[in-house]
């Protein structure tokens, strides 16, 4: 069973509906991240766990005990904000120890356990600082020692990491999900950047407009989209726009050119529309590239991005772009010039809207 | 360019000589008490004064008192009105402006009216309950800045953010007020008080008609009974506005260098 389990969660606010009936359920010690743009109920559903937001409909459930009547200090939840959310009239030790002054701990064990979170997040040396002598990521850090100082049941991490410099990012996404792991803690991240999510998740949660749009590993979000705006968030994808020719032998013509699909094409009729996907690093041009499956297209426009060349190819109406390695050894192709793409059937996914 | 500057050095010469002058006359008329020669007399006349110190130990106390209650009543409504309510902002903002366009006299006289000692609560029927309604009623004076000056602090500080932090980690509304908005609005908090402060201690129409003895009303008798003594007062009462001038200043100067690093 579930150690945070979401049943059927709904809210809204005013006329308008931003969760709409969100089942999920999370295991102990899982990491999972929310992705999705601003406004999909990612935060919603994070506040509604933290106890900030009450749902309109639903139920939650930690270690079996619904929180629906319990107030947001009675949870045993740990959260960390966007914006750190340190106080600024405590120095890093008095933030940390705050929640557990709060629990009535005493001196010695509150010392005790300040002193290692600061040192799980390596800043035992800023103990007597004040925030507003610390860089953000030294900041968000003390927020998270914080949060875990209390051994929470459950840590939320509300776009943590949104406020940081690109390579702070890298590095605190890494911490984070080290000291996850090594403290085995239930954890939901909320983020709009792909990336992150992919990076330090078990599962991802993929919100759109209030629904989830899928759950899944971060390698099925990535590689199995199971909408086109999964599709379309997660990673670069070619959304190309075909016919359907043969649902039966799941043939389908894209700019004109006849294909085979890896399996039959269900629910549609010849001549139907069909949308379909392909990643950028799926294709290839290169002599003896393999691949069951070949479109020609024209050479449009080809990048150079260091250690990719990124081209992009006409087909029919459809500009398809893929990735290869660069090779010293070989001359990129130039516009206007026709060449073959070869890839994998399997690797042409159908996209449902 | 340069005619431009020495006209606007000449309209500061201006203000400040307006300012200035009539002050300086104040303080060298209340140095020549002693005939012939300058002296701290009208100052020792006015110190060794029993009802001086009595009146302004009366309104420190009162000062004191309205800072107290003031913060109190204040403080949670700015947080709570920014917090929970800011659709009511205006209205409170309106409300805490009233004071500065209804006259002292008014407000008293609506007092004396709603809490004389024949009504529902006749505060003035004793000596405790009328120096209540003097205190009150300073309270109602000082809320516009007061009101302000704490609101101006909340809005520097995320106080729904750090709200839900402190909820989080299991705090109860006594603990988030007292241990994680008050230490951090404290600047606005001084700063009002020490305008509290400076109006107490020269309140007069207030103090006179609920026939309490303050400084104010004690500034009016000296200067209608006696010769040097009123600009020794008025000296004084300056230097006590300067000073809480001053502190607001320190202190808001204390605020600045204490920004959060982005």
């Amino acid at each position: 069973m579930a150690f945070l389990t979401l049943n059927n969660i709904q809210k809204s606010f005013g006329p308008v509906q931003v969760v709409h009936n969100f089942n999920m359920g999370i295991n102990k010690g899982e990491f999972v991240s929310f992705l999705g743009p601003s406004g999909c109920g990612k935060t919603t559903i994070l506040r509604m766990i933290a106890g900030f937001e009450a749902p309109s409909g639903g139920s939650i459930v930690i270690d079996g005990k619904d929180q629906g009547a319990l107030k947001p200090n009675q949870r045993n939840i740990g959260m960390v904000f966007q914006a750190y959310a340190l106080f600024p009239n405590m120095n890093v030790h008095d933030n940390v120890a705050f929640g557990l002054k709060v629990a009535g701990a005493q001196k010695t064990e509150i010392d005790q356990r300040v002193k290692q979170m600061l040192g799980l997040i390596k800043l035992e040396h800023l103990a007597d600082r004040f925030p507003y002598q610390l860089s953000g990521g030294q900041q968000q850090r003390v927020a998270l020692a914080r949060a875990l100082a209390v051994k929470p049941q459950v840590l939320l991490l509300d776009e943590p990491l949104s406020a940081l410099d690109a390579k702070i990012r890298v590095s605190l996404r890494e911490e984070i999900r080290q000291i996850q792991q090594q403290l085995g803690i239930t954890t939901v991240f909320v983020t709009h950047d792909q990336e992150e999510a992919l990076s330090i998740s078990d599962r991802i949660v993929v919100m759109n407009a209030g629904h989830a749009d899928q759950i899944g590993t971060p390698f099925e979000i990535y590689n199995t989209p199971a909408t086109r705006f999964v599709a379309s968030f997660v990673g670069t994808l070619n959304i190309i726009e075909g016919k359907v020719a043969d649902p039966a032998s799941g043939a389908v013509t894209i700019g004109g050119q006849r294909i085979s699909l890896k399996e039959p094409v269900a629910g549609l009729k010849g001549g139907d529309s069909i949308s379909l996907a392909l990643r950028p690093e799926a294709g290839s041009i290169a002599e003896g590239a393999r691949g069951d499956t070949a479109l020609i297209g024209e050479v449009v426009a080809t990048s150079f991005l260091g250690s990719v060349i990124r081209t992009k190819l006409r087909v029919g109406n459809d500009i398809i772009s893929f990735d290869t390695f660069n090779d010293p050894g070989l001359t990129p192709p130039v516009s206007g010039e026709n060449v073959t793409l070869r890839f994998a059937a399997k690797d042409l996914l159908v996209i449902r809207e | 360019m340069k005619a431009q500057r020495l006209g606007a050095w000449i309209a500061i010469a201006i203000g400040a000589g307006y300012f200035i002058i009539p002050l300086l006359g104040t303080l060298e008329f209340s140095l020549r008490m002693r005939r012939g020669q300058y002296s701290f007399d009208a100052y020792q006349s006015v110190f060794s004064d029993i009802q001086f110190r009595e009146t302004f130990g009366y309104s420190m106390m009162m000062a004191f008192l309205t800072i107290i209650f003031g913060m109190l009543l204040v403080v949670p409504t700015a947080y709570w009105v920014r917090l929970r309510l800011p659709q009511v902002r205006p209205v409170v903002e309106f409300i805490t402006l009233l004071p500065l366009v209804i006259p002292a006299i008014v407000i008293v006289f609506g007092y004396l009216r709603l809490y004389n000692s024949s009504s529902i609560l006749p505060l003035t029927g004793s000596t405790s309950g009328t120096n209540a309604l003097l205190m009150f009623s300073y309270m109602t004076l000082s809320l516009p800045y007061m009101y302000r000056a704490v609101d101006t602090a909340t809005r520097a500080i995320d106080v729904r953010t750090l709200t839900e932090a402190a909820e989080s980690l299991g705090a109860k509304w006594p603990t988030i007020l007292f241990r994680c908005i008050f230490p951090n609005v404290m600047s606005g908090v001084l700063s009002g008080s020490f305008i509290t402060f400076a109006i107490v201690m020269g309140e007069f129409t207030m103090a006179a008609l609920l026939n309490r003895p303050a400084f104010g009303p004690y500034l009016q008798l000296v200067g209608a009974n006696k010769a040097y003594e009123p600009s020794a007062l008025a000296v004084i009462a300056f230097a006590i506005t300067w000073l809480s001038m001053g502190l607001i200043q320190l202190v808001s100067r204390f605020q600045k260098s204490a920004p959060a690093k982005a």
